[in-house]
């Protein structure tokens, strides 16, 4: 883990550097600004010393949990990343829940069905979900269900007739903890466009990975044990071939969860989510130095916990892997 | 479930329309202001969720126009050797009551210096929060100003270093706006001289309510009002970046107003009966800078010639899709002084080859910078210079385009690396010198403003005699002169003028589209 970490901190701290300009003259624009002022303003910034001291403080910094000041807003880093991720994180919940309640089943069906029409169906759509360019999936869905057939909102969280204070951040469990009625069933009207363009490209891997790990699994000797002893083809499948072909699946979940959040970029730009995917892409573009680099730490961070998470699941799911650490 | 959501569906078609509810307006945003004190910023964006809904200034634009107008000053003098303003405060402004903060006095002489003061003395001990005042230097306030003084409560003077006409339009502008003193001393009593910028309270027809990042702004009506209570109960800014989306949102009613809408919409907007779309020209310039200080660009046959090669009409089609106009003069035909007497080089490439020829330049090979953002005054760079690319190399002229990423290109072109670039320039208060002065001044050639690094001794003369006068009539005159000398000297070639469209929703009335780009919700806005 302090590896990983120390080799997040560099790439964080990196990557905004080597992008050409600094953010004095993006806030500059057109008018410009004198090359006096601007070295005095990078000065103030503390961005005029060597990389090395620059990277160092920022690091010290960090030990003492202050990730900076956003250079735009003037806000600590830290709290705007935790007003924004909130949002995030319900949006990826609900779309990687969309991908599983979807995508595991079909991923089933098409492995019991290999070979038929039905299995090849549930391929092409997933082959076919998974090349859909987000951007464009966003704009149809909002085009036919929005404004055609009018049964979601086009964008936002929250309609602007309630007014919710935030209190978790998870729009969900505020609306359910305010007083206002109809809230939370207009909050889950508004994830459901959104969780759709989010969770398809997870749904289509996740379908294509149950099938072949589903694959896999019935052709051990246990499963034609089990057909053998005369168990029906639900206990079969459900009980016995399906929790290890969870293994894989769940590996593929832990991996989609980084995957989702450049997913996230685009979707909350397409509806208006207030999350950190749009907040990480305007502060590159406005050379938010710090904004960039300690957002880049806390969504790395976040997502080595989501993995430590499906580490801990795989014993769960699997107690033999739990048996081979003890040993080991 | 089709019956719930037809009703949802409903209740949200009531809430727009304002039938027994709070008149509600939503606009859709496009994207989340940097912060709520306008002189820290420079973003439109924020201007519009700030100066323009929280706050005054001492004088303000009319909404539609550049006409400044009595704001927070009832009225003000100009002594006669134009270094004195005198104003006059309106009495019994009421700054607003929130949840943080009751005001116990009304607006005086003290909120004026505590804003400017704020912007201009190092050691006011609000100068350093929150950040950079970048308009108050851009205007070269700090230079410009000599003293301020309050009078009384209700008179105020500016004392100027030399005389500037240009003064009373920049006091008109967002950075100027006026905070309150009172406010400043109670965060700075229990500590909290930071929330100034992000709980603000100001004396402007709108409340602030709350703001969450990037989803919403709610403001109420301030009840108080000097000029009158608004028309509109409630304003919520629905921060909308994807103009598609925007677009959509408002065909669902999900707003009333929305800014930027994508060029290719527009004609489908207009054939929409739900959908008012305004337009008008915005007081912008795109143009092309020849680096007059390389050869052969420091020769001025070579500069018409290549303006001639051009075919404006052209790119105004393609580019701007017919959304604009061909720009003859480095200023818009909205504002005074433009002169409609000079004549514009007409698309001639045999006569500019000709005249190429004639300079004894053949075989030229050049650069065209393109910018890799797009803005109103020029929608697509890289296509424009592709357009003006084909256009030169009619003439025989050999042109690379050229692009980086925009704070590089506005630094490499600051230090005059171009051959040509594609720039331009959105006006900041609707003076002429806002133009001339800032992009074609001999001071401006020096700083990196001027991209043709143009320093013409007789135009900037001119300038800098109308920049002393108050007499409006005076200036034009100076100001049509500089423009004549501008289009011989052809250190640009101008290229359009676009023009802002505002879908609106038919039920909104009352609603204008300004020349500054500002978004107003007050001054006759209202709901049907």
């Amino acid at each position: 883990m302090v590896p990983v970490f120390f080799g997040v901190t560099l790439v964080a701290f990196g990557f905004i550097r080597v992008l050409p300009g600094d953010p004095v003259e993006v806030l500059a624009g057109e008018r410009g600004v004198s090359p006096e002022r601007h070295a005095e303003l990078l000065a103030q910034l503390g961005f005029d010393k060597p990389l090395w001291q620059q990277y160092f403080s920022y690091i010290g910094d960090i030990f003492q949990g202050d990730l900076g000041t956003s250079l735009i807003t003037n806000r600590p880093v830290v709290e705007e990343f935790f007003e924004l991720f909130p949002a995030t994180a319900e949006l990826g919940l609900c779309a990687i829940l969309f991908a599983l309640i979807i995508g595991i089943p079909a991923g089933i069906i098409a492995a019991i069905k290999r070979g038929t029409w039905i299995d090849q169906g549930i391929m092409s759509i997933s082959l076919t979900g998974y090349s859909m360019p987000i951007f464009w999936w966003g704009l149809l869905l909002i085009m036919l269900f929005s404004n055609t057939l009018n049964l979601t909102p086009v964008s936002g969280r929250l309609s602007f007739l309630f007014d919710v204070p935030p209190v978790t951040g998870f729009m969900l469990i505020d609306t359910l903890l305010s007083d206002e009625k109809g809230s939370f069933l207009n909050a889950l009207h508004h994830l459901v466009l959104p969780s759709i363009v989010l969770g398809t490209i997870p749904l289509a891997v996740i379908a294509r990975q149950t099938r072949s790990a589903m694959l896999e699994v019935l052709s051990e000797d246990y499963v034609r044990t089990a057909r053998a002893k005369g168990l029906s083809t639900y206990r079969v499948v459900a009980i016995h071939a399906l929790r290890n072909a969870m293994i894989t699946v769940v590996t593929v979940i832990g991996l989609q969860v980084s995957l989702l959040l450049a997913g996230a970029i685009l979707t909350e730009t397409i509806f208006g989510w207030p999350g950190i995917g749009k907040w990480i892409i305007f502060s590159v573009f406005s050379r938010d130095y710090f904004a960039v680099q300690g957002g880049l730490l806390l969504i790395a961070t976040s997502i080595m916990i989501v993995n430590l998470i499906v580490d801990l699941l795989y014993g769960f799911i699997n107690p033999r892997i739990l048996h081979q650490k003890s040993k080991s | 479930m089709k019956k719930t959501l037809l009703a949802a569906g409903l209740g949200l078609g009531l809430a727009l329309s304002g039938v027994a509810q709070a008149k509600t307006l939503v606009y859709c945003s496009e994207g989340s202001p940097e912060g709520f004190t306008p002189s820290l910023y420079s973003a439109g964006t924020t201007f519009d969720a700030s100066s323009q809904t929280i706050f005054n200034r001492l004088v303000q634009f009319e909404t539609g126009t550049t006409k400044v107008i009595p704001g927070l000053a009832e009225s003000w003098t100009a002594s006669d050797d134009g270094l004195e303003y005198t104003f006059n405060l309106r009495k019994g402004v009421k700054f607003h009551t929130t949840p943080y903060f009751t005001p116990t006095r009304d607006f005086n002489a003290d909120d004026i210096l505590f804003s400017y003061n704020r912007q201009w003395k190092e050691d006011h001990p609000y100068y350093a929060i929150g950040g950079e005042h970048l308009y108050f230097g851009w205007m070269g306030m700090d230079g410009l100003l000599s003293s301020i003084d309050k009078i009384d409560d209700y008179t105020v003077k500016f004392t100027l270093t030399k005389p500037e006409s240009p003064f009373v339009s920049n006091l008109a502008m967002d950075f100027a706006s006026i905070l309150s003193a009172e406010y400043a001393d109670n965060l700075t009593a229990s500590g909290n001289q930071a929330d100034i910028d992000f709980k603000p309270v100001g004396t402007g027809p709108f409340v602030f309510q709350s703001y969450q990042k990037d989803s919403m702004i709610r403001y109420k009506a301030h009840d108080d009002y000097w000029d009158g209570r608004s028309n509109i109960d409630k304003l919520v800014f629905a921060i909308t970046t994807d103009a598609s989306v925007r677009y959509q949102k408002l065909k669902a009613g999900e707003c009333h107003v929305m800014p930027y809408p994508n060029p290719a919409d527009v004609a489908e907007m207009q054939a929409d009966p739900e959908i008012n779309v305004l337009e008008q020209e915005g007081l912008n310039v795109g143009y092309l800078a020849f680096n007059t200080e390389k050869a052969p660009f420091n020769q001025k046959m070579v500069r018409q010639a290549l303006s001639m090669a051009i075919n404006k009409q052209a790119i105004l089609d393609i580019v701007f899709e017919g959304a604009g106009s061909v720009a003859k003069n480095p200023i818009p035909p909205t504002m005074w002084s433009y002169n409609h007497a000079v004549r514009d080089y007409a698309y001639d490439p045999a006569g500019a080859k000709a005249m190429l020829d004639a300079a004894g330049v053949s075989g030229l090979k050049t650069n065209i910078w393109a910018m890799p953002v797009q803005r109103p005054y020029n929608p697509n760079a890289r296509r424009m210079a592709e357009l003006i690319q084909a256009d030169w190399a009619a003439v025989g002229v050999d042109a690379e385009i050229v692009t980086f990423e925009w704070g590089e290109y506005l630094k490499r072109s600051n230090a005059g690396e171009h051959d040509t670039v594609l720039l331009g320039w959105t006006g900041d208060n609707g003076d002429p010198d806002n133009f001339m002065g800032v992009l074609l001044g001999c001071a401006a050639a020096k700083s990196g403003g001027n991209r043709a690094r143009w320093c013409h001794e007789e135009f900037d003369s001119l300038l800098n005699q109308a920049r002393q006068l108050t007499d409006q009539a005076e200036r034009t005159t100076l100001y049509e002169q500089a423009q004549e000398i501008f289009k011989e000297e052809a250190p640009w070639v101008t290229i359009a003028h676009s023009v802002a469209f505002k879908p609106v929703r038919a039920e909104v009335t009352g609603f204008k589209v300004h020349p500054l780009g500002s978004h107003i919700f007050y001054d006759g806005v209202d709901l049907k």
